[in-house]
């Protein structure tokens, strides 16, 4: 059972607080009647699905309620840290960039 | 009688204390504080069980969980636990219980004659037999379970009950030896919160199987006294014994079995305590404490009852008080057989050592009676129920030679307990000084926030176990932030001779031709059957495990798998650390479902949801259907009517007069903010700009996908608050999805959301006396149609009671939806029901609600769709809002080429020929009647399906069967005739374009 911090409550809680959110960071396009159907096809259903770090979302469901990152290495279970969407997003970007 | 009661101070059984006991139906003696294992052995009692494949006698091997020949079913009936393990089950008085192999029964087992022809089973046999033809398996399935000798599941319901318990600890220690004590010690008396836990009923470990050993000056039990009543004086440590940790899962979450009542006699168990406790257990720190078990050796015969290891022979000595043998040979490759040897000889044996090793200095303290053969190997035990000699070889040739011998005792070295650290996949290293697989003892190696103490890492001696110990905790408590200043306990005990590694003694012969040597006892895999497995090319230790099926069962191998991965190396030609080991699974020992189950099971299970107004319903012999968690009326029956009677009543009384429905489990948004209409219009597919204060609007959700995901009624409070209805059952979940999108991707909007579904309640006045009704409850709202026009809503006052009455219908009538706040609930339902009585007011069910919203071809969202239907296919793109500024949820996806090709299953009425036949739902519609049905389980060619009937009721109000359904192409198959199967029936149907049976203009709910 994972341990995870819910950066908006400040405390480390088991796993069974939280709902999964899927992964972090898809941007939804501004507007989805410009783009073709495959980068709409992407952005359903496309996933990161990698072996390793990992940016997903957590949901404080029996908690705030708040939606918060949570970089995790998906063969470890590891966890790098908790931020809220929008601390995180900095981080999250700087670390695609060396990704790639 | 070859075994004999000890009492001297080291036994921790009270002989005063006199345990009677049944097994196998015979009346024995024991004492308190001893173990059925223990107790039998002290009567004698050696052949315990007969083997799984080879029907072969098989006696206790072990002296804990480690055990796995001595099998017993334990108590009868609603007590009765199959497969204990002997030497765990705590002796009683009237404990009873059997032994679970042998058939038919132990002295003849059926299986022993296949051992005469035995080279006929090798490993992989059932794999190679079995398995063809695949028809005749279930038969041999019956045989082979009668064959196994495993024991039988309880056949009454348990009274007993079981816990879960949580903690959050600073420090959590696993092993209560004595390394784990003082880790406790240690972590405790820095003020950190501290849990100890040991399988066993006793702290201690093995001290209390070494009768000799001196720490700091104290022998074994003062010094465990010392260390137990230190711990007890710190209120910040917590020791739980007969608690097993079985399984370390991601970041260090530990959960442990705790069996409270096991050991107590049946009438005196505590009706008010649990049976089993689970404790799930978050630790800053996890200080493995977990010890070693000591590895038998490998030799022909090895398995006949009387042969023991070496520890197990100490431990029912020194801590059970019992002599298991007169005449006791110890076979080893390491210095704790002459610790053992002078044990034994003190307390009246006859002891023989074989010492596997030639270069060796036999200890100064070893009395001159006991003699010791160097150099020498066990050919083979004699003697088929019991042992009766063990024959001998010089490793270095020779002639073999006959002893007299009643237990054979024997000790290949010890494995750590390394089962908790290896639970997330990770090996063990080879430790090639000490001859072991070992987990870091330093820990800087060691997992994050885990450290191992003790035995586990390979520190098997004394004083060496006692300094590791020491310099970890400095080590993990300075992580902590504490400094301390731990002294190592003084203790000098030390080996004289390194071990030397050998697993398979030597028989002069080549594998396979001499007697048996069995590696893992449980599953009858012999030296050979590796040898064999490794020939036919099996490599992986994983593949070599499956194909001979050694460390599985009940044991998990726990006293043998060592000794097959080393076999296994040798038969490869290769370095052991090459072949490393299989992986390390939890359970750790076997876990009672009861412990795993804990309180959720039956009533608890899921908790039940009730509205407000459950008691009324009850009142009136409302049958309940479960929704989700909810529990709601399901129709009102009359004395003798059934439910077609009860619901035809209800729907005819509501259609011409009035019902009365609990509407309260409907899920209740409110949505505040100066963009919650945005909002809404963000995530509805219909617009939501024009909606003015005092209306209702229905709308209708679509998932990115633009699949519909769910519906509901959502009313204009004010400017800047909306009151949201969503299904039953996904009420939870739509209040996730307005969150998340919120949150994820619209933080900008401001708008908050508060579920209120229990803080209202809503009951739905239906029917053409609706208002005649609602007028004899409520002055203060004009209720002139006019006025109050369907879709409206007004505050107001019903029943002196301050309402939101909300003009809206879920079935064509005029209705009213009265929500109240839920604590006057029940007395609106009352009122409702004395004001409707002239007119005959009819309560009804979600089964006449069923009936009623489909005659009006209203759909229900996860009935008639399931994910795959768009609000196109189900002809509602009146509900789309296609013009409005904003790219709605789902809307993209309506343009995708799938989503928007022709074709698709869309919605439609069906009309069965026969109007009294009711479709069944579910039904698949295909276009002829004459199709061949495939059969199951054959290849028959499979049949394309138009699509299936999704609602279907039979309408008193119409006089016939409605049904509605998703048809391929529905809309160009209008006038067709459809068939629908379903249970062997084809019932003929015509295809109708609306699903609109009743009232098509509207005029009854506009009225």
């Amino acid at each position: 059972m994972l341990h995870l911090y819910c950066p908006h409550c400040s405390q480390h809680r088991d796993e069974e607080e939280f709902a999964y959110a899927g992964e972090g960071y898809i941007p939804r396009p501004l507007v989805p009647e410009e783009i073709d159907d495959e980068t709409w096809g992407n952005y359903l259903f496309m996933r990161t699905n990698s072996k390793g770090w990992f940016w997903e979302q957590w949901q404080h469901s029996a908690g705030c309620r708040k939606v918060f990152v949570v970089k995790r290495n998906t063969f470890t279970n590891e966890i790098a840290g908790s931020w809220t969407l929008l601390e995180g997003k900095s981080l999250f970007l700087q670390d695609k960039g060396s990704l790639e | 009688m070859s075994a004999k009661r000890i009492n001297k101070p080291s036994v921790r059984v009270v002989f005063a204390q006199v345990i009677e006991f049944e097994f196998d139906g015979k009346l024995y003696k024991g004492y308190q504080g001893d173990t059925l294992a223990s107790a039998l052995l002290a009567n004698d009692v050696k052949h315990l069980a007969r083997s799984f494949k080879y029907g072969r006698p098989r006696g206790i091997m072990a002296a804990g969980s480690e055990e796995p020949n001595a099998l017993v079913q334990l108590e009868q009936g609603r007590y009765a636990t199959p497969n204990v393990k002997a030497t765990q089950a705590e002796l009683y008085n009237g404990l009873s219980a059997a032994r679970t192999s042998g058939w038919p029964s132990l002295n003849f087992d059926a299986k022993s004659i296949l051992s005469i022809s035995s080279r006929m089973m090798p490993a992989g046999f059932y794999a190679k037999t079995f398995k063809w033809p695949r028809k005749f398996w279930p038969f041999y399935e019956s045989i082979i379970r009668k064959f196994s000798g495993f024991g039988s599941v309880p056949t009454e319901t348990e009274t007993e009950w079981y816990d879960h318990l949580h903690h959050h600890l600073d420090v959590l220690v696993v092993g209560g030896g004595v390394s784990g004590l003082l880790a406790a010690l240690y972590a405790g008396q820095t003020g950190l919160k501290t849990l100890l836990l040991d399988e066993q009923a006793e702290i201690g470990g093995w001290l209390l199987s070494d009768a000799t050993t001196q720490i700091d000056g104290m022998n074994g039990i003062a010094y465990i006294e010392s260390l137990s009543a230190a711990l007890i004086a710190l209120p910040n440590v917590q020791v739980l014994t007969r608690t097993t940790a079985f399984g370390m899962y991601d970041h260090n979450f530990v959960q442990a079995v705790e069996l409270l009542q096991d050991h107590m006699p049946l009438h005196e168990r505590q009706a008010n305590l649990p049976r089993h406790r689970l404790h799930k257990i978050k630790a800053n720190r996890v200080v493995l404490a977990t010890g070693a078990i000591e590895r038998p050796l490998v030799f022909g015969n090895n398995d006949v009852p009387g042969v023991m290891t070496v520890s197990a022979g100490q431990t029912f000595l020194n801590r059970y008080g019992v002599l298991v043998g007169q005449n006791i040979v110890l076979c080893g490759n390491n210095d704790e057989i002459y610790h053992a040897a002078r044990d034994f000889s003190v307390n009246g044996a006859q002891v023989v050592v074989i010492d596997t090793r030639r270069k060796i200095v036999i200890p100064d303290d070893i009395p001159s009676v006991i003699q010791v053969y160097k150099g020498h190997s066990i050919v083979r035990v004699e003697g088929k129920r019991y042992v009766t000699g063990v024959t001998l070889m010089s490793l270095d040739g020779g002639s073999s030679k006959t002893i007299p011998a009643d237990i054979v005792l024997s000790s290949g070295g010890l494995s750590p307990t390394v089962h908790l650290y290896c639970h997330d996949t990770s090996r063990p290293i080879w430790n090639e000084t000490v001859m072991a697989f070992v987990v870091p003892n330093k820990l800087a190696d060691c997992k994050p926030c885990v450290a191992c103490v003790g035995a586990v890492t390979g520190a098997f001696e004394w004083s060496q176990a006692l300094q590791q110990t020491t310099q970890m905790m400095k080590d993990v408590l300075n992580d902590l932030g504490y400094t301390t200043n731990l002294l190592t306990p003084n203790c000098n005990v030390t080996h004289t001779n390194p071990p030397e590694l050998i697993v398979r003694l030597p028989d002069g012969q080549i594998e396979g031709y001499g007697a048996k040597a069995f590696v893992d006892y449980q599953n009858d895999v012999t030296a050979a059957d590796i040898e064999l497995a490794v020939r036919e090319n099996y490599k992986n230790i994983e593949h070599v495990k499956r194909y001979t099926a050694f460390g599985f069962g009940t044991d998990q191998g726990k006293l043998t798998s060592v000794n097959c991965f080393l076999l296994t190396a040798k038969a490869l030609n290769v370095p052991i650390s090459q072949v490393s080991t299989t992986t390390y699974r939890p359970a750790y020992t076997p876990v009672g479902f009861g412990a795993l189950a804990g309180s959720m099971c039956g009533d608890t299970f899921d908790p039940s949801r009730t509205t407000a107004i459950q008691s009324a319903h009850i009142a009136r012999s409302a049958l309940m259907e479960p929704v989700g968690q909810w529990l709601r009326p399901w129709y009102f029956p009359k004395e003798n009517e059934d439910i077609h009677a009860a619901v035809n009543r209800e729907a005819l009384a509501t259609r011409t007069t009035v019902g009365v429905m609990d509407a309260s489990t409907l899920g209740k948004i409110q949505i505040d903010g100066p963009d919650a209409r945005e909002f809404l219009n963000r995530v509805y597919s219909n617009a939501w700009a024009q909606l003015a204060v005092g209306k209702c609007r229905y709308g209708l959700m679509l998932d990115e996908n633009g699949m519909v995901m769910d519906d509901g009624v959502t009313a204009c409070i004010n400017d800047q608050q909306f009151y949201m209805t969503t299904t039953t059952g996904g009420a939870a979940r739509i209040l996730v999805w307005l969150e998340r999108w919120h949150q994820t991707e619209w933080p900008e909007l401001k708008v908050w959301f508060t579920s209120v579904t229990d803080h209202w309640s809503t009951i739905a006045l239906v029917g053409p006396k609706s208002r005649a009704v609602l007028a004899k409850l409520c002055s203060d709202i004009d209720l002139s149609p006019e006025n109050f026009k369907f879709m409206d809503w007004r505050s107001g006052t019903v029943a002196g009671l301050p309402s939101r009455v909300f003009r809206v219908s879920f079935s064509g009538e005029m209705a009213y939806e009265l929500n109240i706040e839920s604590g006057y609930a029940h007395f609106l339902w009352e009122q409702v029901m004395a004001a409707g009585k002239e007119f005959g007011i009819t309560p009804y069910g979600t089964e006449t609600m069923h009936v009623l919203r489909a005659e009006k071809g209203f759909i229900i969202v996860g009935q008639d769709t399931d994910g795959s239907v768009t609000p196109i296919d189900l002809g509602m793109s009146w509900a789309v809002g296609m013009k409005k500024p904003f790219s709605f949820l789902g809307k993209r996806s309506l343009s995708r080429s799938d989503t928007a090709k022709a074709g698709r299953k869309q919605m439609v009425g069906l009309l069965a020929q026969d109007p009294k036949a009711v479709l069944i739902e579910g039904a698949q519609i295909v276009e002829r009647s004459d199709i061949k049905i495939p059969r199951a389980g054959t290849h028959d060619a499979p049949v394309h399906m138009l699509g299936r009937v999704t609602s279907s009721y039979y309408s008193a109000f119409l006089g016939r069967s409605i049904a509605m359904a998703l048809i391929e192409d529905g809309s160009n198959q209008v006038g067709n005739t459809v068939f629908a199967y379903a249970k062997g029936q084809m019932t003929p149907a015509q295809v109708i374009e609306s699903t609109v049976f009743i009232d098509p203009k509207g005029e009854r709910q506009h009225a």
